[in-house]
């Protein structure tokens, strides 16, 4: 890989890490809206309110940024830049197209898992720094729900390595098949419901749960910084559609994949993004011990069902 | 030296100054957090390395897993914001613990620098492949092994978690 090639991929990766989530919170506005009976952003920009994301991303910039007089300073300020930065490294790993992906590794399934488990380091940072204790509380949650999910998670995404018999995404692309989507249905509804555990969406926002503890983890947070732990979220959730897309739904498998692939996976997953915004509107929050119920008592027994079927699947067709 | 060199020396003098850090620091949490750096930094030399597995494992075990657990315990201790001289370890620890990382690291270059003989070793690039066939092959006895020793840790902890609350202990909320 030469050094121009590189320095391309990087900005394509930090350019779409910009413009997706954006994406996602601009479809978060208006289906939230028209779900409620409103009709949500129309102003900024003239057409639909297009640039009202934009519009906020300027009011965040020109807020003063506060720190708290109580707060540990240097573990304040780099707590949202760790948890957006696993998000984006995240998204470099996933490919989108035949070949089109920022980097190419071997393993890049389990890349993506290392990464976004690195994320909520800063949630508990952030958390911890402010001196709060519906920060910490916050933080707390977080961790707990994240430690609950990820071992479901790995397991889900275990399965379907193990039904292509390989650990690369492209690679698990090029293997799946239609029936797939049958075969492996009760890994991909453990890994969905995971995956908003991970990102604290509807019904698993608890760490944020902005009606009892004031954002949790945010609340002392202005500004920029606050801005960046939003943009996070909306990652996760890019992240999270794409992963999805591309371990469940076979990427960009579909009609004239050669020339449409690329749309194909973004529109699965943009799919996927609304029906996470969905969620939202329409389910309550859990709470705590339900919340780990149904980690420990269902998604993990389902995730080792879903591995065990997987395996005697692979054994008696190879 | 090559730019693998260049990149694998920045890592582990990264590794080396937050494992410092981590042990110098008065701040508990600090201490925790540097020690975060310092295993990212080492999930970087494996990178570097050609070990891809090793270091995302490190990555999402030790950074994403273990820490995650360490600091969540020291935040339930109400871990203070500041500075604390009380957290101090006498002089006589310090000196035993310096001798024994010292030994550590004596015994571990002797086996794996070539002081002694400067045969270079061919170190054979590290697949998934590869590691795989190792652990489920020769490896697979202490594998296994180590699977029942977190077994047996995992019923004692459910053992001792109902034991004590068969014996009447107040338990907090029980979910349902």
């Amino acid at each position: 890989m030469s050094v121009l090639e590189a320095v391309i991929r990087s900005v394509a990766v930090v350019a779409a890490f910009l413009v997706l989530p954006l994406l996602v919170g601009q479809t978060e506005h208006k289906f939230m809206a028209h779900m409620q009976g409103r009709l949500g952003p129309m102003y900024a920009g003239g057409w639909h309110g297009w640039a009202q994301l934009i519009a906020d991303a300027a009011k965040f910039v020109q807020k003063e940024d506060v720190i708290p007089a109580a707060a540990d300073r240097g573990v304040f300020r780099i707590a949202p830049a760790v948890a957006l930065i696993p998000y984006m490294a995240g998204l470099a790993f996933i490919p989108i197209g035949d070949g089109i992906v920022g980097a190419d590794v071997p393993a890049s399934a389990f890349a993506v898992l290392a990464a976004l488990g690195v994320g909520i380091l800063g949630h508990l940072m952030g958390g911890w720094a402010s001196a709060n204790k519906y920060s910490m509380i916050g933080a707390m949650r977080g961790a707990a729900q994240l430690v609950a999910y990820e071992l479901p998670m790995v397991l889900a995404v275990a399965s379907v390595a193990l039904a292509a018999g390989t650990l690369s995404l492209s690679g698990i692309v090029e293997q799946w098949q239609p029936w797939w989507l049958l075969w492996q249905l009760p890994g991909a509804i453990v890994f969905f419901i995971a995956a908003l555990a991970e990102i604290n969406r509807t019904p698993f926002d608890m760490p944020i749960a902005d009606s009892e503890i004031v954002f949790g983890a945010f609340t002392e947070y202005t500004g920029l910084r606050f801005a960046f732990f939003l943009l996070a979220e909306y990652a996760g959730i890019v992240v999270m559609a794409l992963l999805f897309t591309v371990l469940y739904l076979g990427g960009w498998a579909g009609p004239l994949a050669a020339s449409l692939g690329v749309v194909w996976t973004l529109l699965k997953a943009w799919i996927i993004a609304a029906i996470i915004v969905w969620m939202r509107v329409s389910w309550p929050r859990l709470r705590e011990d339900q919340l780990h119920r149904l980690a420990w008592v269902w998604l993990i027994p389902i995730a080792l069902f879903q591995l065990a079927l997987t395996a005697v699947v692979v054994v008696m067709t190879r | 030296m090559t730019t693998r060199d260049i990149v694998f020396i920045c890592f582990a003098v990264l590794a080396a100054g937050c494992a410092l850090l981590a042990v110098t620091t008065k701040q508990v949490v600090h201490a925790a957090l540097w020690l975060v750096a310092t295993l990212g930094t080492i999930a970087g030399c494996y990178f570097v390395l050609g070990a891809e597995l090793v270091g995302l494992v490190q990555l999402l075990i030790y950074v994403g897993a273990v820490i995650i657990l360490v600091i969540f315990a020291l935040m339930l201790t109400r871990a203070p914001i500041g500075k604390h001289d009380d957290l101090a370890t006498p002089g006589w620890q310090r000196a035993i613990a310096a001798v024994v990382g010292a030994s550590l690291t004596a015994l571990i270059a002797a086996v794996v620098l070539p002081v002694v003989t400067d045969a270079a070793v061919d170190i054979p690039a590290s697949t998934n492949k590869g590691v795989s066939a190792a652990i489920f092959g020769v490896w697979v006895w202490p594998f296994e092994l180590l699977s029942v020793l977190l077994l047996s840790a995992l019923i004692g902890a459910f053992i001792v978690s109902q034991v004590v609350r068969a014996a009447g202990r107040p338990t907090g909320g029980e979910g349902r």
